[in-house]
């Protein structure tokens, strides 16, 4: 029960620890388990009902979890109990609409390892707050929310709504794209609305899927089917904003037959295996992802078109950054929130993000549209990539996360 | 502060406060020098820049020395340290974050008042103490340390013997300097940036500089062995110092009682 952990006494109203972390969701969680597994003491403060957070239902949404970003689940201690929920991404067909041109990525090209895995959220969700709670060093306060923030001096202190204070060297904001300890350090943002939802559920098909991952660039916008367990596919499924309402609140006959019609005939007949929901689609960057005494990670640096399925990857690779910047600057006894470990993870991860927040919101922006030349320039593209195959090897490679100056977590190494 | 680069590593010869005490309340004040201390881009950006190479080497002897797991976060814990000349910290918080029982000594009160306010503010429990070497009584410790503070003492000789004096049986010690070169001559006189800036360029202070081998000889007589000598060097296009093979200009030790 939530009540349980909430009433857990504190020894003294003030909780000393090494690391504060806003936010028990996937990024949050796995930021405090990997500090924790290194030595750390670590207090995580989350807004919302742990018990609800562990089984929120599923709600139709899966993650596409990258080969690197899913080295460092591992490190975590997740995967035994992901495992065996996670499909694997054996291949990744890439289509413009109906023109028949194709670009197909086959795992086996470069390797043995998959290009990623399908997990539902809710399975990451509880996998990483059961880890969280079965840590000694970690100190799960949910429900509980910061009202008052001191950034200055030696230790980050943050006072909780329900009078308890946490002192730590760094705090770190995994609280979402609204991030209010954000919005607290007095962050700004870039944002930027694509006029377009993300329709999201789960289907069931009669025929399998292979283990095969399809994006379609549709005149709305991009269209993903990706493989799930038991014989499932999750779809995201972009459209204009004003239509999005509209298509959802159908009823579910006819929302499967236009969905049928996007999917085609090779799954066999479809049925809905999860809620409808859809998200409107924006992209949010954080002007700088480090301040005194504080580090952001995942959405609340940067939310991306989901075009790319990069959003929980991009967040994964900023966890891995600075849990070894912290760890590195811990080993050797140097306070883990000082200037020199925020300016390193700064510096790290801030080529990455602007590079993958410029290519999905391109990618978008080129497929998105009708124009006939930029048809024709970008299905030209498409069959070019797709006969280069070393251009075509580096797209794979960048699918799975595996290109540039990755943290030791991504390579599969120890800390 | 006229020259904030001159009362880095007070030796007790040069100990005398500058400042006025009479207007600012004493806490504002610490506070406020702890500040500048502690300011990894502020006066002392030079110590900042060179500690994890100090820091690194103080582990890795002295996970060896006391067989201690290397994947531990604080592998020293229970082992009890003394970092003699620990000016405002700089060293002595991250040996107790190692898990350290930390003694700190200084000669300077003010650097004392300095580090003893930033370790409260960091939440460390740290031993500061206003004193040197030979007022330590009976301790004993585990582990001395000592770095950039043989070059402003007085008497070396004797201030290695009442460090040594200090060390239990299996005790360690670790220390670094600078060493008396032509290049650490040339450096000391062009280029402070490669030696930390510790002194005024142009300084005379070249002259009590310590040759490796006299460093040695010193602990020698204190009856303690010499088992390792590495160099620091500054890498001027990274900024960035970087543990070498070449001590002439900075180097580290690592000493043992045999």
């Amino acid at each position: 029960m939530a009540e349980n952990r909430m009433s857990r006494p504190l020894p003294s109203p003030v909780l000393s620890v090494d690391v504060l972390v806003i936010g028990a969701g996937p990024i949050g969680a796995l930021t405090a388990i990997l500090l924790a597994q290194a030595g750390f003491d670590v207090a995580v403060v989350e807004a919302g009902d742990p018990d609800r957070l562990a089984r929120p239902g599923s709600d139709g949404r899966a993650i596409a979890l990258a080969l690197s970003a899913q080295r460092a689940v591992v490190a975590a201690g997740l995967w035994d109990r992901l495992a065996p929920v996670a499909e694997p991404i054996l291949d990744i067909q890439v289509t413009d609409g109906k023109a028949p041109v194709f670009l197909h990525y086959d795992h086996t090209a470069i390797g043995d390892d998959p290009f990623g895995w399908i997990i539902e959220n809710e399975e990451i969700r509880g996998a990483t707050l059961a880890r969280l709670e079965a840590l000694d060093r970690v100190r799960l306060l949910a429900p509980a929310r910061v009202t008052a923030w001191n950034f200055d001096g030696a230790r980050v202190t943050a006072d909780l709504a329900d009078g308890r204070t946490i002192r730590a060297a760094l705090a770190v904001a995994a609280d979402g794209r609204p991030s209010p300890t954000r919005q607290a350090a007095g962050i700004g943002i870039t944002n930027w609305d694509y006029r377009q939802s993300g329709i999201v559920c789960a289907i069931g098909h009669e025929k399998p899927h292979n283990g095969i991952a399809h994006e379609r660039f549709l005149p709305a916008g991009p269209f993903a089917i990706l493989p799930m367990t038991g014989n499932r596919s999750g779809i995201v499924w972009t459209e204009r904003s004003d239509l999005a309402p509209a298509i959802v609140a159908q009823d579910e006959d006819l929302f499967l037959a236009e969905l049928s019609e996007r999917v085609g005939g090779f799954l066999g007949k479809l049925r809905l295996a999860s809620p409808r929901h859809f998200y409107p689609l924006s992209l949010q960057m954080a002007d700088r992802i480090t301040a005194p005494r504080l580090a952001l990670v995942g959405d609340a640096a940067h939310g991306m078109h989901p075009i790319a399925g990069q959003g929980l990857n991009l967040g994964i690779r900023d966890v891995a950054a600075l849990v070894e910047a912290v760890v590195d600057a811990g080993r050797i006894g140097l306070d883990p929130g000082s200037p020199d470990v925020l300016d390193r993870y700064g510096r790290w991860r801030r080529f990455d993000t602007v590079t993958m927040l410029t290519v999905t919101d391109g990618l978008n922006r080129l497929f998105s549209n009708q124009v006939v030349p930029l048809r024709l320039a970008r299905d030209a593209g498409l069959a070019a990539v797709e006969h280069l195959p070393a251009a075509k090897r580096l797209f794979m490679r960048h699918a799975m996360g595996v290109v540039g100056d990755l943290p030791r977590l991504l390579r599969g190494e120890a800390l | 502060m006229a020259n904030p680069y001159a009362f880095k590593r007070l030796p007790p010869a040069r100990v005398k406060d500058r400042e006025s005490t009479a207007a600012m309340d004493e806490v504002a004040r610490f506070t406020a020098i702890a500040e500048a201390w502690w300011d990894p881009v502020g006066e002392f950006r030079p110590l900042h820049k060179v500690n994890p190479v100090r820091l690194a080497f103080i582990r890795r002897m002295l996970l060896d020395h006391f067989g201690r797991d290397e994947s531990q976060l604080r592998p020293f814990t229970g082992l009890k340290l003394l970092d003699v000349g620990c000016g405002g910290g700089l060293l002595s918080e991250p040996l107790a974050r190692m898990g350290f029982e930390v003694t700190a000594c200084d000669a300077g009160d003010r650097n004392i008042a300095v580090a003893k306010v930033h370790a409260e503010q960091a939440g460390l429990a740290i031993d500061y103490r206003v004193a040197a070497p030979e007022d330590m009584g009976d301790e004993r410790f585990d582990v001395a340390v000592s770095m950039e503070v043989i070059e402003h003492v007085p008497d070396p000789q004797v201030f290695l013997a009442a460090i040594s004096r200090l060390l239990g049986p299996n005790g360690a010690f670790l220390g670094a300097t600078l060493n008396r070169t032509p290049k650490s001559y040339a450096l000391a006189v062009v280029g402070a940036e490669y030696i930390l800036r510790w002194l005024p360029k142009g300084t005379h202070d070249w002259h009590k500089f310590v040759k490796p081998s006299e460093f040695a000889g010193y602990l020698r007589h204190a009856g303690l062995d010499v088992r390792t000598i590495s160099g620091m060097t500054y890498i001027p296009f990274r900024d960035e110092w970087q543990e070498s093979g070449d001590t002439e200009v900075n180097y580290m030790l690592y000493a043992v009682r045999p």
